[in-house]
């Protein structure tokens, strides 16, 4: 696969047997031998190991010296709360642009005399370019090209990395925190993209390879694939940028307004001041015309992304379409994310998605599909 | 057995060919969730998309091998579609076709075929 980046644990991927494939730009692993289905039940019922040192990870650092300085510049760019975000704190973000769309949804962490920000693979150089453009007066932007980034994800995770750092049984969700493992500095927030309990590790380069080894060396601990990745994301109801979310999507649509602080809406310390305030916030008060909703066919056929909906079997034109559709393996039947009118927004409601030219009944339903597990 | 090049093997059974995927298909499709079977009794022409198979990645078509008429499905396959995955070429069989022209079998690759094609 000419032309592809490879992560730190490109050879142990190909040791353990994975199979590979082109994403965002980096030869990843989207299964294991053992496969998407038994994967992501390893996750759920013991923990997975994932690679996602494809991500970007950025260190914004103030001029001053003061996190404040670097905060009120980053709330330029994203309409959340980040000034007042506790130290050692992690936040969900995302970069709106004027027309109110999202350009990449992100982390960020306050670590005190700076800002940690991991945003998507897919993304990343041009979020890097638009943090440098609008942020280069208030912070010197680095970018950590030689950190890798593990995931450790599912119920025995946390046995598992306190076997190596002991610390991190305390840690609550969203907690981050520089700390040594095995004489090795890493930043480990407790997060992830599974709906699981667990964390995130990012760590230098050189030493990923001995990290994940010293990991996968706890009989409950698995490598997982994107595969898996994708689906446990699905059920836990988390967006995928490209997919669920994008630049036509304001994060009303997209059902993230819990993502959008009082501070940052109208009437509070800071209301607006980020690209595509007037329409986001005109739209936390009005409601949007369509809304990001759960999706269960009804039957066993999976309705997958670009399927469209209907509100009748028969007649009358779409109402919405599919995002994101997969099996789930835990709520063991298929499921959707996607938007709709938001007349059929409401939890229950009877809608038809087309596969194959048939249309087939599904009904909206809450997210997330398998109830998360975050130790809060 | 016999093979097609669209991955699909054919057993002959008395009068009947019994259609499924070979192990390389579904080695390659992943964990199998949903098998979409035709009617009983349903007349197909060759090439024609008789039954979708959608695994843990995408849905996949498989084609009629020959003319014909689906006398029978694997009604296994609606609650376990796994079964594809775990025996592809015995309890996983797929569907079974009454032909004109039982000789027309002979036409597709014999098992060497099959695994030269597949590498």
């Amino acid at each position: 696969m000419a032309d592809l980046n490879r992560t730190a644990l490109y050879d142990l991927h190909i040791e353990l047997g994975a199979r590979m494939v082109p994403f965002a730009g980096y030869e990843m692993p989207v299964q294991y031998p053992s496969g998407v289905m038994k994967e992501h039940l390893h996750t759920t019922e013991k923990a997975g190991l994932f690679d996602v040192s494809h991500m970007g990870q950025v260190v914004l650092w103030p001029e001053s010296g003061k996190y404040e300085d670097a905060a009120l510049a980053l709330e330029n760019l994203v309409p959340v709360n980040v000034l007042d975000l506790k130290p050692k704190r992690q936040r969900y973000a995302m970069f709106t642009n004027d027309a109110g769309g999202i350009e990449d949804d992100l982390m960020l962490a306050n670590l005190g005399d700076h800002i940690f920000v991991v945003v998507n693979a897919a993304c990343k150089d041009a979020d890097i370019a638009h943090m440098r453009h609008h942020l280069s007066d208030t912070c010197k932007i680095e970018v950590l090209e030689d950190r890798a980034l593990l995931a450790l994800q599912g119920p025995a995770a946390e046995a598992a990395l306190a076997k190596l750092a002991p610390e991190v049984v305390t840690m609550k969700f969203m907690d981050v925190t520089a700390l040594s493992i095995n004489g090795v500095d890493c930043v480990i927030s407790r997060s992830g993209y599974t709906g699981e309990d667990g964390y995130e590790i990012s760590v230098p380069s050189k030493d990923a390879e001995a990290l994940a080894r010293a990991l996968l060396a706890d009989p409950d601990v698995e490598p997982i694939g994107l595969g898996a990745r994708d689906s446990l994301r699905l059920e836990a109801g988390l967006c995928l940028y490209g997919h669920d979310i994008d630049q036509t999507t304001s994060p009303v649509e997209a059902a993230l307004d819990w993502a959008i602080q009082k501070a940052r809406r109208r009437g509070g310390e800071r209301a607006g001041g980020f690209p595509g305030a007037d329409r986001i916030l005109r739209e936390l008060e009005t409601g949007p015309s369509r809304r990001r909703v759960g999706i269960l066919p009804d039957g066993r056929a999976p309705m997958r992304e670009g399927t469209p909906l209907y509100a009748a079997q028969t007649g009358g034109g779409p109402i919405g379409n599919i995002t994101s559709g997969a099996f789930g393996p835990s709520i063991e039947r298929p499921m959707s994310m996607g938007y709709v009118g938001i007349d059929h927004a409401v939890d229950g409601t009877q809608i038809y998605g087309e596969v194959r030219g048939k249309r087939m009944p599904a009904t909206v339903a809450p997210m997330p599909f398998r109830a998360s597990t975050f130790k809060r | 057995m016999k093979y097609t090049e669209e991955h699909e093997w054919l057993r002959v059974e008395e009068d009947l060919v019994v259609v499924g995927i070979t192990e390389h298909a579904s080695e390659q499709l992943g964990d199998i969730v949903f098998v979409e079977l035709p009617e009983e009794g349903k007349t197909v022409t060759k090439d024609e998309e008789v039954v979708v198979i959608e695994s843990v990645k995408a849905a996949s078509d498989i084609l009629a091998p020959l003319d014909g008429e689906i006398v029978e499905v694997n009604e296994a396959l609606t609650d376990n579609p796994a079964l594809v995955n775990e025996d592809p070429q015995g309890d996983g069989w797929i569907f079974k076709l009454k032909v004109e022209d039982l000789a027309a079998v002979d036409d597709y690759m014999d098992e060497k075929e099959y695994k030269d094609l597949i590498g």
